[in-house]
């Protein structure tokens, strides 16, 4: 497929790989580079392409997969919403399987009556209120500044048509404050940033100046394997000649600008807001919630939601595997309690949690 | 569900509000609601969640594979 095939040659990986090789040994010192997107670590991990870094450039996989941030407060919420008998929920296949506190699921509470659906879009549940006028129907929507514009642009839609009985349940959430929050954390020293390539599509580079404001590497960088090693080898000049501002590796997708029109619309609807993480805890700033202007599409203000006690399993460590504090394999439940046949969090659950990565594509060499 | 990728536009629909793009030999309806430049047939986008978020740059993309290639021909490393 055009744009694709191009970026998986041989040739170039090699060629990509050989200059990695010569500035990692240039540098002679250990680097960590972070990623922050679930499609890079799912790309790294299929691609094998930690196995072909020099001993002294490590990897480590951050914040990045919607699913896996999602705090289990919202889980469990979005549990007593879908188990209301009067309306039909709808949110990402990958949300299904998700533990709440007490052991239940999106999967088995529809296994027991509940009426959820799984929508690829936003769109799809908008879809499915004009069908089913008499009854409400919740979106449940998760993920970073590349989805939220979609799900602002099916609210501006439901406002036009005056649809009564479409809402939202915003858990989005916004990459720039917890990167912010992962770079000033003395014990991580992350060096640089592989930083998201479609979220950077929406918000452009310059968000995130802060980074290389205290020296650190920024690349934003696409997602095929050309792509990541190069975002890899510019990282590495950028450490070795020192850093000058944010760099773009992906640039048949990126703007510096950003998509202003996904930004508009974004901000039309959204107002950045304090929320919580899971493994991170409160952000400042870092989540996005409803405007006034769209309290009526809101379903946290719509439905009552009663205060529930969660508690997040003491066993799983996906807060510190989503910190990057350490890898999947070293969870002691790792392949064993905890596979994505029976996952025990929600980074094995997702398909581009750290974990379920980890897990699929990299026990093969063992 | 964060996967975003690319497309060829082969028809437009309802007013110009969507494209029909083709995806490795699939057809996918695409809303054209998030992108604020006009597109062409045969353009290719970068779609997410049933939108499409970026009309792909094929000079900047026919740029960076060059500066690659020009690596390998010159044998820098
Ligand atoms: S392996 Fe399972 S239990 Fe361990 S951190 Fe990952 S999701 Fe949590």
């Amino acid at each position: 497929m055009k744009f694709i095939d191009e970026y998986r040659s041989p040739e170039l990986v090699s060629v990509l790989l050989k200059k990695i090789r010569k500035t990692a040994a240039a540098l002679n010192r250990p680097v960590k580079i972070m990623e922050v997107c679930g499609s890079h670590t799912t790309a790294i991990s299929r691609f094998g392409i930690r196995r072909l870094l020099p001993e002294n450039i490590q990897l480590v996989s951050g914040p990045g997969c919607p699913v896996c941030v999602t705090s289990i407060k919202d889980i469990d919420e979005a549990l007593y919403l879908a188990a209301r008998p009067e309306l039909i929920f709808t949110g990402y296949g990958d949300l299904l399987r998700v533990p709440g506190s007490h052991g239940n699921s999106l999967e088995k509470i529809r296994a027991a009556g509940a009426q959820i659906k799984t929508v690829h879009s936003a769109l799809e549940a908008l879809a499915l209120a004009r069908s089913c006028s008499d009854r409400p129907v919740v979106f449940m929507g998760i993920g970073f500044e590349t989805t939220a514009p979609t799900v602002a642009a099916a609210l501006l839609r439901a406002e036009k048509e005056k649809l009564e009985n479409f809402f939202v349940y915003s858990c989005h959430k916004l990459m720039p404050p917890v990167m912010r929050l992962l770079l000033d954390e003395k014990a991580l020293k992350i060096d640089g940033f592989l930083c998201p390539g479609h979220v950077s599509t929406i918000i452009g580079s310059q968000p995130y100046n802060f980074i290389t404001e205290t020296d650190r590497a920024a690349v934003i960088t696409g997602f095929e394997p050309v792509d990541i090693l190069e975002g890899i080898a510019l990282i590495l000049e950028e450490l070795d000649s020192g850093v000058s501002g944010i760099k773009i590796q992906y640039k048949r997708a990126v703007n510096p600008a950003g998509n202003r029109k996904a930004q508009a619309v974004m901000n039309e609807v959204f107002v950045p807001a304090t929320v919580d993480w899971r493994g991170l805890g409160a952000i400042s700033q870092s989540g996005l919630a409803l405007r006034a202007g769209f309290a009526f599409f809101d379903a946290r203000k719509h439905f009552s939601i009663p205060e529930i006690s969660s508690t997040t399993n003491s066993n799983c460590s996906c807060g510190e595997v989503l910190q990057g504090r350490i890898e999947p394999s070293e969870c002691r439940l790792f392949g064993k309690a905890c596979t994505p046949a029976s996952p025990f969090g929600p980074c094995m659950v997702s398909s581009e949690g750290s974990c379920a990565a980890y897990f699929r594509y990299s026990r093969t060499i063992f | 569900m964060c996967i975003s990728f690319p497309g060829r536009i082969i028809a437009f629909k309802e007013e110009n509000c969507l494209a029909v793009i083709e995806v490795g030999g699939t057809e996918r309806e695409v809303s054209l609601d998030l992108l604020g430049e006009s597109v062409a047939l045969d353009d290719y986008l970068l779609c997410h969640a049933g939108f499409a978020i970026h009309k792909i740059d094929p000079e900047e993309a026919r740029k960076s594979l060059a500066l690659l290639q020009e690596i390998i021909d010159n044998e820098i490393y």
